[in-house]
C-alpha cells in the first residue's frame, strides 16, 4: 500500500462553483437513483480541479453532503486512489513513470531532469510553487517508454534532455505538446512498420 | 504473418480517423441489425464456437461467461461492465482501441448488451488515461446523434445507455470485484467469490464484466462468422490478439497478429529485434509482469498462447512483453516489479499486504548483495505463503514473478548473495528487525 497523508494547511471551506455544480449534476445523472454514492470518484475529480489540484478535507465533507453519504466514506475513497492529492502540488504536476519497462529504457534519466529543474525531492514544490514532480507506478504507455504524465498529458519517448525541454516549458507557464517525441506516429514501430501498409500509404 | 485483411482493428496507428463515417468505411455499424436479428441464442453460440478467450489476462472463455447471465431479466437490471482499466506494466492495447477503435468497442457493447440483456452499460477506465477517454466520450457522443445508441440504438429495437465511469489510478481496480466496489463509489477491494458478478454484481444485480478487447473483436467475428476466427491461431486459442512489445528492443510497438505466433518472429520482425542482438537477449515477460519471466532459452521455440504458455509455467495474460537484454540487471528488475506490487495492494488480506512489502524489501537487498545465502529460501517461502491465501488473484499476480525469477536465476542471486548469516547477525541483519522501521523512507 502507499502513503497517502492530507496536508496539514487545510482551508475553512470549500463550495462547488457554477460550472463544477453543473458537471456534477450530469454526472450524479449516469447512476440509478439511490445510487448516486457511485459519483463520489468523479466529483473528487471536479473538486481536485476547480481547487488546484488538490483535495482539501472540506472538499470531501462538501461531497458527503452533495451525495447525502457518510464523510468518512469519502475520505476512504480519497485516501485509497492515488491519483487524489491531498497535499498542494501546483499547477504542474509531473508524474514519472519508473516501472520496470520503462526503467530498463532510462526512466531514471527523467527522475535526474525532474530533481535538476524541480526539485531535489519528489512531491516537493518548485521555488517559484508552480509545479512538482513524484515517480509513480506503470501509467500504460509501455511501449512509449520512458514517458510521463504533465496533468493529464502523456509526453513520450523521453530522453533526458527532451526532458529538461519540456520542464523548461512548463516553468515558463507554457503547456508543451503531448505525445511522442521521438517523432514517431503513435505506437506504429518506427522505420520498421510491416503491417497495413496499404492504409499507410493510401 | 498474419494477412492484412484478417486484422481486426484496422486502424491500431490511426492512419483513418477514429468518426463514425471512418468506421462504417472498415465495416462498423454496417448491418448491426442484421446480427441482432439472429437471435441472443445465436449470438452466444458463435462465440462459443469461435472459442474467444478474455483478452483480459485470465483467458476465461467468452461465450461462457456470457451464459452464466439469467435466461430471464427478474426484478432486478442486468448491467454490462466494461474494464478499460489497463495497468498492468508491459501493456497498453485497450488504450490504443479507445482512442482510435472506439466504435468497435461500442458496437460490442451495444451486440454484448443485446446478448445479456442489458440495457445499461458502463465503461470503466483507468483514471491516467483521461485523454484518450475524451476521444472514446466523443466516439459515443456521435453515436448518440447518429442514433446509434439510446432508445432503438442503430435501429435493433434495443435501448442501450453508455456511460464512462473513470478509475483513480488503483490498479487493483483491474480486478473485476473491486471493479464493481469501485463502480459503486468505495475503495476498491476486491469481493469473495462466490457469489460470482455474473449472479450478483453491480448494485446486486447480474452484470456481465469483460475486457475492452474482448468485446471490440465480437462485432468482427459476428460479421466474418466464428469458422473464420477459430481457424486462425490453434485450438482454444483462436483468433488475433494486440501485442505490446516494450523494453529492450529496437522498435518498440503494438501489432496485432494471430495467436500461436512464435516469440522470436515478434520481437525480430514487428519489434526490429533485440537492443544487441538475439544473443543479448536474457529474458522475457511474456505477458504483463505478473506473469513469471521466461529466459533465454526458452523463447527460441515459445509460441505465443494461453496454452503454450502455461507449459512454460507462465502465462499469456494481457500479451504485454517486456523484452529484458543482458545489459539489465534481472534482479533489479524484479525488485522494481515487486516494489510495484508492494505500492499497489489493496491491504485487504494480510499476506499480500505484508508479504508484497517483503518481497520487495528482501530483493532490493539482493540486488545489492546485502543478503544471505538462506534468504533465498526464505524468499521462495514467503511467495509460497502470500500465492492462494488471499481473496483474489493480486496474491499470485505479485508471488509469480518472483517464483519466476527463483525458478530461472537462483544461481545469479547466489552468487551475488552469499554472506555468512553468522556474520550478519553480530550486524544487525535487517530480516530480523521491524521491517517497517526500513520502510520509512520509500513508503
Amino acid at each position: 500500500m502507499s502513503l497517502r497523508r492530507p496536508s496539514k494547511d487545510q482551508p475553512e471551506n470549500f463550495e462547488f462553483n457554477a460550472s463544477s455544480l453543473e458537471a456534477a449534476n450530469v454526472i450524479v445523472a449516469k447512476y440509478p437513483e439511490g445510487k448516486q454514492q457511485s459519483a463520489v470518484m468523479a466529483l473528487l475529480y471536479i473538486a481536485q480541479k476547480q481547487n488546484n489540484n488538490w483535495i482539501p478535507l472540506a472538499a470531501m465533507k462538501y461531497i458527503a453532503k452533495f451525495l447525502d453519504m457518510p464523510y468518512i466514506k469519502v475520505y476512504e475513497v480519497a485516501t485509497f486512489y492515488t491519483m487524489y492529492n491531498l497535499a498542494p502540488v501546483g499547477k504542474y504536476f509531473v508524474q514519472v513513470c519508473t516501472t520496470t519497462p520503462c526503467m530498463i529504457r532510462g526512466a531514471n534519466q527523467l527522475v535526474e531532469a525532474c530533481k535538476e529543474k524541480i526539485s531535489e525531492n519528489e512531491c516537493e514544490l518548485s521555488n517559484d510553487k508552480s509545479c512538482s514532480w513524484m515517480e509513480v507506478e506503470c501509467l500504460g504507455a509501455c511501449v512509449n517508454a520512458p514517458m510521463m504524465q504533465i496533468n493529464d498529458d502523456y509526453y513520450e519517448d523521453l530522453d533526458k534532455q527532451k526532458t529538461l525541454d519540456i520542464l523548461d516549458k512548463i516553468l515558463n507557464g507554457e503547456t508543451p505538446k503531448p505525445g511522442s517525441y521521438r517523432g514517431r506516429v503513435n505506437n506504429e514501430p518506427e522505420n520498421n512498420r510491416k503491417t497495413l501498409m496499404d492504409l499507410k500509404n493510401a | 504473418m498474419l494477412k492484412d485483411q484478417d486484422r481486426i482493428f484496422q486502424n491500431l496507428y490511426n492512419d483513418k480517423g477514429s468518426d463514425v463515417s471512418s468506421s462504417q468505411e472498415r465495416g462498423d455499424w454496417v448491418n448491426t441489425k442484421e446480427i441482432t436479428d439472429k437471435g441472443r441464442e445465436w449470438i452466444i453460440n458463435e462465440i462459443k464456437e469461435s472459442q474467444l478467450r478474455g483478452r483480459g489476462g485470465a483467458g476465461f472463455p467468452t461465450g461462457l461467461k456470457w451464459s452464466f447471465a439469467p435466461k430471464e431479466v427478474g426484478s432486478r437490471p442486468h448491467y454490462l461492465v466494461i474494464n478499460g482499466d489497463e495497468s498492468e506494466p508491459g501493456t497498453c492495447k485497450d488504450r490504443d482501441i479507445l482512442r482510435f477503435e472506439p466504435h468497435k468497442l461500442i458496437e460490442g457493447c451495444l451486440i454484448a448488451s443485446y446478448a445479456v440483456q442489458a440495457h445499461v452499460c458502463y465503461i470503466y477506465i483507468r483514471g491516467e488515461y483521461f485523454v484518450d477517454g475524451q476521444k472514446l466520450q466523443a466516439a459515443i457522443d456521435e453515436a448518440y446523434e447518429k442514433k446509434l445508441l439510446g432508445k432503438n440504438a442503430a435501429g435493433t429495437g434495443w435501448d442501450l445507455d453508455i456511460y464512462i465511469h473513470y478509475g483513480a489510478g488503483a490498479y487493483i481496480c483491474g480486478e473485476e470485484t473491486a471493479l464493481l466496489e469501485s463502480l459503486e463509489g468505495k475503495k476498491g477491494q476486491p469481493r469473495l467469490k462466490p457469489p460470482f458478478p455474473a449472479l450478483i454484481g453491480l448494485y446486486g444485480c447480474p452484470t456481465i464484466i469483460n475486457n475492452v478487447e474482448t468485446i471490440a473483436v465480437v462485432p468482427t467475428i459476428l460479421r466474418r462468422g466464428a469458422k473464420w476466427f477459430s481457424s486462425l491461431g490453434r485450438e482454444k486459442n483462436t483468433g488475433t490478439k494486440i501485442f505490446c512489445i516494450s523494453g529492450n528492443v529496437n522498435n518498440p510497438c503494438n501489432v496485432e497478429e494471430e495467436m500461436s505466433i512464435p516469440l522470436k518472429e515478434l520481437i525480430e520482425v514487428h519489434a526490429g529485434g533485440v537492443i544487441g542482438g538475439w544473443e543479448n537477449l536474457q529474458a522475457v515477460i511474456p505477458g504483463g509482469s505478473s506473469m513469471p519471466l521466461i529466459p533465454k532459452e526458452r523463447c527460441e521455440t515459445l509460441k505465443m498462447d494461453f496454452d503454450a504458455c502455461v507449459e512454460e509455467k507462465s502465462g499469456l495474460g494481457t500479451a504485454g512483453i517486456v523484452v529484458i537484454n543482458k545489459d539489465q540487471d534481472i534482479i533489479k528488475c524484479m525488485a522494481r516489479i515487486a516494489r510495484f506490487y508492494k505500492h499497489e495492494s489493496c491491504g485487504q488480506c494480510t499476506p499480500c499486504r505484508e508479504g508484497s512489502g517483503w518481497m520487495w524489501r528482501m530483493l532490493e537487498r539482493m540486488a545489492k548483495g546485502d543478503a544471505t545465502k538462506d534468504e533465498v529460501d526464505m524468499l521462495g517461502d514467503v511467495t509460497n505463503q502470500i500465492a492462494g491465501h488471499t481473496i483474489c488473484a493480486f496474491g499470485e499476480g505479485s508471488s509469480w514473478p518472483v517464483q519466476g525469477l527463483l525458478r530461472h536465476f537462483k544461481k545469479e542471486i547466489e552468487k551475488r548473495n552469499n554472506l555468512d548469516p553468522i556474520v550478519q547477525k553480530k550486524n544487525n541483519i535487517p530480516y530480523l528487525v521491524d521491517q517497517h522501521l526500513l520502510d520509512k523512507k520509500n513508503a
